[in-house]
């Protein structure tokens, strides 16, 4: 009888392994890059983005040197970076040591990326005062078969990697959703300060066993250059109209500057009706092209192997674009 | 014989509530019926991501961010929309595993009971996604191909240890489904572009949607995530999301033709 009894159990166990698996969002899971949120090969470069007037003079100012203040070297990792970042990603289930219940998902830092903690079980959101951080302070709650994320409290921080930045006040909003054995996040950026309209994003990340890939080195400031050591108040920058690199975008890739600069009608398919008398296209693609990975021993390879653009992925900035400012 | 009973009812006692936890199950009666979601209504591209390769055409040689192989390399070399205007192919750019990347606006209706269509104002392509068996007969291959769809539900009845502290294990699940995915699968495709300038799929790729809703303030996005697999011209499958705003009415809605170069 026992026996019976048992066997019924283990069927039951059986049928609902499935069950966790469609809903659980803990392990490991690999990012996918299959679009262009991580580009960032020209230093001016909003497309795409709903910037307002302020967002776009603060993007026009930024000059990449100003990243070696120590001040600004962690700016590059706000939580939105999970949507732009070249990592994976790790999700853990935090339980309640006494109730097992579940009290957060502690999705993990990467490289600079400090780790976050989506808090579950209903805690109160801090005071608008209270202290920001790189990582700020983020509560999910089950919406159907998604996860939904609310984080507030972070700092400024990159929008996209170099090109366009959030204020301290952004609200990030994003949905975890599983899908068979991928992940979709869907990321909302609302920041009245240098935003018209929220901004969206999507990535993709695709479960793996591969849990080699999860490198954690807290952010930490270093004296980078000698002349911003020498004079701590030297803040890296461009004055209204003379940032160098405007027409770059246009040059090479035939984009009309006002696309260049972004704004929320630059999003929506109206906007192309204006761009198809101004944008002339390069007879062929000559930079971060993509392509087939070349065959083994055989010549220059084509570039990307399908996943994001290689430039800009962490490699070093094209010459000049690091240069100190104009004295 | 008790025993045998007593095991059949335990046996049943057991896998029945589990099978009511599953994701995936969807619960008896129209498709219509019991939508864990509303797609319904006009919904409009936010082209935020990958803008360069969709607002326009790009130029010929971009393939960033699409897994090719060489085959594929070698017909996308090959990109000549003249010579698919001349064969009367002006949409091979807007078939199925394409039409969401199309900058434009969809409209979302049933057609009936169980068959969701979805209009598309770029290209005015119309897909029907049909619930239920798929028919025996195929039809000829098309740009849109053939959908069978399914709703996923909700799976409300999570292990305790994944349950928020707010639901403690005396509290039962929500009575109804709240929320859920819709999963569409095309097949019998024509081979097309992945991308305006030539990219290729092939007639054997295999498209799965996912369609996903978020509120966010007065505001509804639709997110459908699309992976293209072909073993032709893909060396991995291709995965990407696009997302999409609710709008009242369809007072942009704007029919365009095909066009091969634009």
């Amino acid at each position: 009888m026992r026996r019976l009894f048992s066997l019924a159990l283990l069927c039951s166990l059986a049928g609902a392994a499935p069950a966790v698996a469609q809903t659980d969002l803990s392990g490991w899971w690999a990012r996918q890059s299959q679009n262009d949120n991580g580009y960032a090969s020209e230093p001016v470069d909003l497309i795409g983005i709903p910037v307002n007037a302020d967002g776009r003079a603060k993007a026009l100012s930024y000059n990449i040197a100003s990243l070696s203040a120590t001040e600004r070297q962690c700016q590059m990792y706000p939580p939105w970076y999970i949507l732009y970042g070249p990592f994976p990603l790790q999700i853990i289930a935090e339980q309640d040591p006494v109730t097992q219940k579940l009290m957060a998902y502690r999705i993990t830092g990467w490289g600079d990326r400090g780790e976050q903690m989506v808090w579950m079980d209903g805690r109160p959101r801090p005071s608008p005062n209270a202290p920001h951080t790189h990582g700020g302070f983020s509560t999910g709650t089950w919406e159907g078969t998604s996860l939904k994320v609310v984080t507030t409290h972070f700092k400024m921080g990159d929008m996209k990697r170099h090109r366009a930045f959030s204020s301290d006040r952004a609200t990030m909003t994003y949905t975890l959703t599983r899908h068979d054995d991928i992940i979709t996040v869907t990321g909302i950026l609302d920041d009245p300060v240098y935003l018209a309209e929220p901004f969206v994003l999507t990535e993709i990340f695709q479960r793996s066993n591969d849990t080699n890939g999860f490198p954690l080195t807290p952010c930490e400031p270093i004296e980078e250059l000698p002349m911003l050591h020498e004079n701590p108040a030297l803040v890296p920058h461009y004055l209204p109209g003379k940032n160098p690199f405007i027409n770059e975008m246009t040059q090479k890739r035939g984009i009309p500057l006002e696309a260049v600069l972004g704004g929320p009608e630059t999003i929506y398919p109206e906007y192309r009706k204006k761009l198809k008398d101004t944008y002339k296209a390069p007879a062929k693609c000559v930079d971060s092209c993509g392509g087939p990975p070349a065959p083994r021993g055989g010549g220059p390879g084509q570039g990307g192997q399908g996943a994001a653009p290689p430039a800009g992925r962490g490699g070093p900035p094209p010459a000049g674009r690091g240069a100190p400012p104009p004295q | 014989m008790r025993a045998r009973t007593l095991f059949a009812i335990a046996l049943v006692a057991a896998v029945v509530p589990l099978q009511a936890q599953r994701a995936g199950g969807p619960p008896a009666g129209p498709p219509r019926t019991v939508a864990p979601i509303d797609l319904t209504g006009y919904w409009v591209s936010i082209v935020s991501m990958d803008w360069r390769w969709r607002m326009v055409t790009p130029a010929k040689g971009d393939y960033a961010g699409v897994p090719m192989n060489a085959a594929s390399k070698t017909v996308a070399d090959a990109w000549d929309p003249a010579k698919d205007e001349a064969a009367g192919e002006q949409c091979k750019s807007y078939g199925a595993p394409a039409i969401m990347s199309v900058p434009g606006r969809l409209h979302i209706t049933w057609q009936d009971d169980s068959t969701l269509k979805i209009e598309t104002d770029a290209g005015q392509q119309t897909r029907l996604l049909q619930f239920g068996p798929v028919p025996p007969v195929k039809p000829p291959r098309s740009w849109q191909g053939m959908s069978a769809a399914q709703w996923q539900m909700s799976a409300p009845g999570l292990p305790l240890m994944l349950r928020p502290q707010e639901r403690a294990a005396d509290v039962p699940p929500p009575a109804a489904v709240r929320g859920g995915t819709l999963k569409v699968t095309t097949t019998n495709l024509r081979d097309g572009y992945l991308r305006k300038n030539g990219v290729p799929y092939s007639a054997e790729a295999v498209l799965t949607e996912y369609y996903d809703l978020t509120k966010q303030g007065n505001d509804t996005l639709l997110t459908v995530t699309t992976i293209v697999d072909d073993p032709t011209y893909l060396r991995t499958r291709r995965l990407i999301a696009y997302p999409f705003k609710k709008e009242a009415n369809g007072d942009k809605w704007d029919p365009t033709p095909c066009s091969a170069r634009w």
